[in-house]
């Protein structure tokens, strides 16, 4: 019996048969669809009542204590109406296009961690490609708009699907870019050593004492208590400073947000919802559809806006870690009193869900604030704000942090860690002021020569108009 | 098992996708082929090289042509206005004539000695040098210098491949930013061709600039 317990929850990886492999994998997939999916109801929750809040109003109130089985009436009423497929659609597409809407969204939850344990981390902890991965999930997600809205053989669906799949792969660039940099920063591309700043599959057993790091976190080698047992403590001397967003300061910040920026157009929400228009496209790409297939894309864009806010924390905002190091863990003299196998579940189980899930709440509400705060863009500006707004400033960006760091890498081994720091970050400063210099020196000049033109004018003639000399047909011109 | 699986699919899909007549249908199962192809890259541990044909075959060329298919709504093509009929036949017998080459090339690299089923039982022969070696595969494998930064650890990994595109000391950074400099001449070219006319110019003045730059 302990024989099966050890394989199934405690041995590491390369010391198990098959099954207890297959079994864990199932395992953290369950973990993992609980809490993506699990979350849905409750963000659905949260938005209603909160956007009530912001217009003055109660929300939902009336079904369980404060509204709180809200979703799970609205679920139940969506399953119980009639699955209309409308005559002329193409069936085949019509009926998958609400699961690839969905399936996306599910397969990134497979390597955002929710915990610094090496078996336990993620649904798959050791992937090296993480950031990678989620690229190419997220653009595949456009798929399940576009299908929707060409399948249903229905202009307002059409529509909204080209202005969804447009907006997205618009966006995407941006937040491909401040991805980029904090790749580029970082030196990973796996999510858990993102978060933790080293990588978890490469390293062996350290002695205590050891401090790792280049991620978001100082990571200390400990013992816990007098028993032997090593554990990765998240060390009390880092937090939320060492997290990527305050890192190469402006430049992570201004990665930071670009991320957010385009998160928020990424899912299709307020002030960038175009392509649900409800005064124009009726409902955009998912018009058609009824009952449990618009469940699906309900369902969808909810857990989707979980999802990239979970990638920005990872990014960004330290994944599971506390904002201070010594938050983040049990005391290690608690290993004193209870078993090192109890101090590391809570640890792991409790703790770091905890932080993850905490700040996970405050970028959704960040979401959800936006939505009540602005006016939707019109369709020519958002496209005019991703390209030539948001795509120049992540590139500047992204060339500016690889600079900075190139020069850190240079000046390394003479002038120290500080040292070397001050000097990338000044030659980027140094650019960056020279290069805002010269935009502002070139709208100035613009804006003087237009006060001129303007003068001048109005001197002349109130509305300068081109001179234009129309023959007339019934009186011609006088032979010269 | 999996190799069977998705290079079986791979192939399904893709005369599934030469024979739909529907562009629409045609170009997702192109997505899928692409898909079974990134799969079967996992399969030879070329993780990045799958990601990476997601994001740019499946993620943003095959999205690239939905659009341009639903913008010109495309339907299913009327069979009897088919101006090249002798594409058919043409197509079958190059078809023919590629899968002999291919034949060709994969009886003279599998190793002469016992039969695929024997190999199986003696693993060793596998990999033993046969009577008169390929000089191309002894080429790379007693070169050192050309398989510097690949090795069996770093193959197909994102280090593997960002060592071997980017050293100089390697053959392949030359090619890769001649690459890029080319697809910024596509981009380049591309916007000048879609350029509108600004209201102030006339038509003469559009025509020169054209002429210029083309």
């Amino acid at each position: 019996m302990n024989d099966l317990w050890q394989q199934l929850f405690i041995l590491p990886t390369d010391q198990i048969p098959w099954w207890a492999e297959v079994f864990r994998s199932v395992i953290r997939l369950v973990i993992a669809l609980a809490g993506g999916l699990g979350s849905v109801p409750i963000l659905v929750w949260l938005e209603r009542r909160l956007l009530g809040w912001f217009q003055g109003r109660l929300g939902p109130n009336r079904v369980g204590p404060f509204g709180l089985l809200q979703p799970l009436a609205d679920a139940l009423k969506l399953m119980m109406k009639e699955d209309i497929i409308p005559t002329n659609v193409d069936r085949t597409i019509y009926v998958m296009a609400p699961a690839i809407a969905l399936f996306p969204v599910i397969l990134s939850l497979t390597v955002l961690p929710w915990n610094g344990s090496r078996e336990w981390g993620a649904v798959a902890p050791n992937i090296d490609i993480g950031i990678l991965f989620l690229l190419a999930v997220g653009s595949i997600e456009v798929y399940g708009a576009i299908l929707a809205g060409w399948s249903s053989n229905n202009k307002y669906s059409l529509l909204g699907g080209l202005r969804a799949s447009s907006q997205v792969i618009s966006y995407e660039l941006g937040m491909g870019l401040s991805i980029v940099s904090v790749l580029l920063i970082a030196g990973t591309l796996g999510t858990q050593s993102l978060v933790m700043g080293y990588d978890l599959s490469q390293t062996g057993v350290l002695a205590p004492g050891t401090l790792l790091g280049n991620g978001q976190a100082i990571v200390s080698v400990a013992s816990v208590g007098d028993t032997g047992y090593t554990v990765y403590e998240h060390a009390a001397s880092s937090g939320f400073w060492d997290w990527h967003f305050l890192r190469l300061f402006p430049f992570g910040l201004i990665a930071t947000g670009i991320y957010m920026i385009s998160m928020i157009a990424e899912t299709n929400r307020a002030p960038f919802d175009l392509p649900e228009a409800e005064t124009e496209l009726v409902a955009g790409f998912h018009t058609e559809y009824s009952s449990f297939k618009f469940a699906m894309f309900f369902m969808g864009e909810y857990a989707n806006m979980l999802i990239v806010s979970a990638i920005c924390v990872t990014l960004f905002f330290g994944g599971w870690l506390a904002p201070f190091g010594f938050l983040s863990q049990l005391p290690a003299v608690t290993g004193l009193y209870v078993a090192p196998g109890v101090v590391n579940f809570v640890n792991s189980f409790v703790i770091a869900p905890f932080w993850l899930f905490t700040k996970l709440y405050v970028l959704i509400g960040l979401f959800i604030a936006v939505r009540a705060s602005f006016p939707r863009l019109r369709y020519d500006m958002l496209m005019k704000f991703g390209w030539k707004g948001m795509l120049p400033v992540a590139l500047g960006n992204l060339v500016l942090i690889a600079t900075s760091l190139a020069v850190q890498q240079v000046t390394f081994p003479s002038l120290g860690y500080y040292g070397a720091w001050w000097a990338g970050q000044g030659v980027a400063w140094g650019i960056t002021l020279v290069v805002v210099g010269i935009l502002f020196y070139g709208k100035y000049v613009q804006y003087q020569a237009k006060k001129r033109v303007a003068r001048t004018t109005d001197l002349i003639a109130p509305i300068r108009r081109p001179t234009v000399i129309v023959p007339t047909p019934s009186a011609p011109a006088p032979e010269a | 098992m999996l190799f069977l699986l998705f290079g079986g699919s791979a192939l399904v899909t893709g005369i599934t996708m030469v024979l739909f007549p529907n562009p629409v249908r045609s170009a997702l199962f192109l997505v899928l082929n692409l898909f079974c192809v990134a799969v079967l890259y996992l399969l030879l541990n070329a993780y990045f090289l799958a990601t990476v044909q997601v994001i740019v075959y499946a993620g943003a060329i095959m999205v690239l042509f939905l659009f341009v298919i639903m913008l010109l709504n495309l339907g299913t093509p009327d069979r009897s206005l088919d101006k090249l009929r002798w594409q058919q036949p043409a197509a079958v017998g190059i078809a023919v004539v590629l899968a002999a080459l291919f034949g060709a090339v994969i009886y003279q690299s599998v190793p002469a000695g016992p039969p695929a089923s024997a190999m199986m039982v003696e693993a060793p022969t596998l990999y033993a040098p046969r009577a008169e070696p390929n000089p191309m595969l002894t080429n790379q494998i007693s070169d050192p210098n050309q398989l510097r930064a690949i090795t069996p650890d770093t193959m197909g990994t994102v280090t593997g491949i960002g060592q071997s595109l980017y050293n100089p000391g390697e053959a392949w950074l030359f090619p890769f930013e001649a690459t890029s400099i080319l697809l910024l001449i596509a981009v380049i070219g591309s916007v000048v061709l879609a350029k509108r006319r600004l209201p102030g110019e006339d038509a003469s003045a559009a025509g020169e600039r054209e002429g210029g730059t083309g």
